[in-house]
């Protein structure tokens, strides 16, 4: 199956000589619809550069990232434009909802920046949220949410529309073990819906929602478990 | 109840996570009736002999439900002492230890997350706990093997297996 992410031997370098900082050193990875990866390490260990770099934020100094078969730098600014836009969603530890916009209204709103016309975009903002099952606080501000809720919007909003890619850093972070929880189901039922799915965390009992956990230490993948490759992926591996 | 029923009822509530065979059920209820915990009631017609615990039992268990274990009573882990050993063994690469118990310790965590993330029914509760309990233990021992490998690295940086290679690469290299 193909890959919805895709790094291949990916550096990242940050300043030059003997200052510079080797964020990332020859990260090989890929991510495939329904698949949850999470990324383990502590920090500095190039965790966020990684979430950076697969959606778009960032580019790396070698290598190549590809999302959805499509080299990352081989896009105009307009089309990683519209890569972030469309395909690639966020959920960050503080939720980055907006304070006045209703869960409705936040999560419709990266489809009206698309050109969406505003019914549609509402339409498609319910049905998001309703696959997290929080239609029934539609009409709320994020003041009148608990964080779980906020942070299950924040994933309605990261997945609303056609986006397959969720890059999520420490979506739990700010949450109790109980509603921490709550949050990663939704997350894995949505991509078992079929979204791929990048996880930054360093709660390894989060890490257990995912389907393959790899850990970074220094910018290098020194661990990897999860589900062992099927043959198939090793003939993908050495094509 | 007889052997059987207390077997089930005891994995009902831990939810398979400890399972156990009839024989040690039967040594444990002679051992109880010895100490007069519990007393064999007459046979049934099925050839079956029910048990009843005794008011000393009653004491016993509610002395067990209302004193905290002490964490000395538990078995020594042979982890740790692995790892001890594994640094002073020559010709044992000590991260490679740290690193394969932990994607073991992943792996069993990955298991025991799809076992929770089915639908929560009220009777679960129970093995719920358990099953928590079993995740709680795997992160603790993942976060403490995390953390010897952060010292190792920095305290021996020489015993450090070489992290040129990312792990996709060495696992098709070894393939």
């Amino acid at each position: 199956m193909s890959s919805v992410l895709e790094l291949r031997g990916v550096h990242r370098t940050h300043g030059r000589g003997p200052a510079a900082v080797h964020a990332l050193r020859g990260v090989t990875l890929r991510v495939r619809p329904g698949e949850l990866v999470a990324v383990m390490g502590p920090s500095g260990s190039g965790k966020s550069t990684l979430l950076n770099l697969a959606g778009g934020l960032d580019g790396p100094s070698h290598g190549e990232v590809l999302v959805e078969g499509r080299s990352l730098a081989e896009l105009s600014r307009r089309e990683l434009a519209a890569v972030r836009r469309r395909t690639v969603g966020y959920v960050f530890q503080d939720f980055n909802l907006l304070p006045s916009l209703t869960a409705v209204e936040n999560v419709a709103l990266p489809l009206e920046l698309d050109g969406v016309s505003v019914r549609r975009a509402r339409r498609a903002a319910l049905a998001s949220l309703s696959e997290v099952g929080v239609t029934d606080i539609a009409g709320r501000f994020p003041d009148q949410m608990s964080g779980g809720q906020q942070q299950r919007v924040a994933i309605a909003r990261a997945l609303v529309g056609e986006r397959r890619l969720v890059l999520a850093d420490e979506p739990t972070g700010a949450l109790d073990s109980g509603t921490g929880e709550a949050v990663l189901r939704v997350l894995r039922e949505r991509v078992d819906a079929g979204a791929a799915g990048l996880l930054v965390t360093h709660e390894a009992r989060h890490a257990g929602w995912a389907d393959r956990v790899i850990f970074l230490r220094d910018g290098v993948v020194v661990d990897s478990s999860g589900p062992l490759d099927t043959a198939d992926d090793l003939l993908e591996h050495r094509a | 109840m007889h052997g059987y029923q207390l077997r089930a009822a005891f994995e009902e509530s831990v939810g398979g996570t400890w399972a156990l065979n009839i024989g040690q059920v039967y040594t444990t209820l002679s051992r109880l009736e010895r100490d007069e915990f519990v007393r064999a009631l007459p046979e049934s017609e099925s050839g079956q002999r029910p048990y009843e615990i005794t008011e000393t039992g009653r004491a016993e268990l509610s002395r067990w439900f209302s004193t905290p274990l002490e964490r000395t009573d538990r078995p020594r882990d042979e982890l740790a002492i692995k790892l001890a050993l594994a640094m002073t063994t020559p010709g044992v690469d000590v991260t490679t230890v740290v690193q394969s118990q932990r994607t073991a310790g992943v792996r069993a965590l990955q298991e025991y997350t799809r076992l929770k993330a089915r639908p929560i029914e009220p009777d679960d509760l129970s093995w719920r706990l358990v099953l928590d309990s079993l995740i709680f233990q795997c992160e603790a021992e993942i976060r403490w093997l995390d953390h010897c490998e952060m010292t190792i690295l920095r305290h021996r940086p020489g015993l450090a297996a070489p992290v040129s290679a990312p792990v996709e690469e060495r696992e098709r290299n070894s393939r």
